[in-house]
């Protein structure tokens, strides 16, 4: 499992427009980094690029000693994108996901309880709202536990006690040694390092 | 490999799914086995000679269809992203999503296809070899299909371009397959025919994933 993201003058650029060059961060475990910086300036691009999607223009992402195709196991990816399938049940999606990122199937349950998902499951996911969608996706990060989490604006569709519970869940992962490394335009509601992207 | 266990049943679920699947396929496949006659008329014996052929070309038609929505579908909503994060490689995901296909549209097909040749006047002792060409076929318009619609992921029309760069990956099996049912048809050897379209449907089994995958990673970045 993976212990520390190292990110050395890393530079990245989309559609042949660089975004940002010679980044240097570095994460360990228990840390949060609220990633902020104005709209396009490469936030999602580099929590792409930390999840092996983008490959850099130059510098090194490196996971300790741990491969990175190692290492794209040890991580979530949250986007606005959630990859949840609208015309399935909540409980079939949060379960497939669950399975998929090798969670046990009795996880579920108490990711849902987690997150007041219980009685949403058996929904389809297109009947749930923007805000309990999310708490959807989330909940497939406490379902199958993994030590890097990388969110894209994981607060904006949620309401403002979700987001304090939010904070609750997220220092919970950070106490157990994992890591956040969150695209943010709020504040994130816990103690975090902030790194602004851009030239 | 639960991992993978859990993918093919969820893939297969999709596949079966609402708006699309089997009946989709087998429907648009009678509809062309039943054009086929009003357009070349309907002499019993014009029929029967091209009756497998026919079969067999709607059959390649049919399997194009539900191709689009192999991998569109979790390239929009951020579930191929997710997908890549696990320690499947994606070309097993790939092979996951084309058998899942198979088994959601191929298989229904196979089944159909008989029926469809004996009704356009193919000999009913053709069927055993109509049913295995179908099958092995099908394996090989799913995997060869799938590298057209990983490659025109992100396009605009996506569907229309799969079906441009896939119908010459599917003239091979085509030839194979229809070639095979004409020399049983005619008494002839059959065998080599079908040896080959065996033979075509385990390289596209071997080598349409790896090609998938590429066309995925592309997209993705």
């Amino acid at each position: 499992m993976i212990s520390e993201v190292s990110i050395q003058s890393l530079a990245l650029s989309r559609g042949g427009r660089q975004l940002f060059s010679r980044l240097i961060l570095r994460l360990g475990a228990g840390e949060a980094v609220a990633l902020t910086g104005r709209n396009g300036a490469g936030k999602t691009s580099l929590l792409r690029a930390i999840a092996g999607l983008i490959a850099p223009d130059e510098g090194v992402i490196a996971f300790g000693d741990i491969d990175p195709t190692e290492a794209r196991e040890a991580m979530h990816l949250l986007g606005h994108l959630d990859g949840l399938k609208s015309s399935r049940t909540a409980r079939d999606e949060l379960s497939f996901w669950t399975g998929f990122a090798g969670g046990a199937d009795s996880a579920v349950e108490a990711a849902a309880a987690r997150l007041e998902l219980l009685p949403l499951l058996e929904l389809e996911v297109r009947r749930l709202s923007a805000g309990q969608r999310r708490r959807l996706a989330l909940a497939r990060l406490l379902a199958a536990p993994r030590p890097l989490w990388l969110l894209d604006e994981p607060l904006s569709p949620l309401d403002a006690e979700w987001r304090t519970r939010f904070g609750e869940i997220m220092g919970e992962h950070l106490a157990t040694g994992g890591m956040i490394l969150a695209a943010v335009h709020d504040p994130l509601p816990l103690a975090a390092r902030t790194v602004e992207i851009g030239r | 490999m639960s991992a993978v266990s859990v993918l093919l049943a969820r893939e297969t679920a999709l596949a079966w799914g609402k708006g699309g699947g089997p009946m989709v396929a087998v429907g648009f496949y009678a509809g062309v086995a039943t054009l086929l006659p009003l357009a070349v008329g309907s002499e019993p014996e014009r029929l029967a000679a091209i009756a497998p052929g026919a079969a067999w070309v709607a059959l390649a038609l049919a399997a194009l269809l539900s191709l689009d929505r192999l991998f569109e579908r979790d390239y929009e909503d951020g579930a191929l992203d997710l997908l890549t994060l696990s320690p499947v490689p994606l070309e097993i995901i790939c092979a996951v999503k084309c058998l899942a296909q198979w088994l959601a549209t191929g298989l229904p097909l196979a089944c159909a296809a008989p029926v469809a040749a004996i009704a356009l006047g193919a000999s009913p002792q053709l069927s055993g070899l109509v049913i295995a060409c179908a099958l092995l076929g099908g394996l090989a318009f799913s995997f060869m299909g799938g590298i057209g619609a990983a490659l025109s992921l992100g396009a605009r029309r996506g569907g229309l371009l799969t079906a441009v760069i896939v119908l010459p990956l599917f003239v091979p099996p085509v030839i194979f397959g229809g070639g095979a049912l004409a020399s049983l048809e005619a008494g002839l050897p059959w065998k080599a025919g079908f040896a080959l379209l065996g033979a075509y449907g385990a390289a596209a089994v071997a080598l349409g994933p790896i090609a998938m995958a590429a066309a995925c990673r592309n997209a993705l970045s």
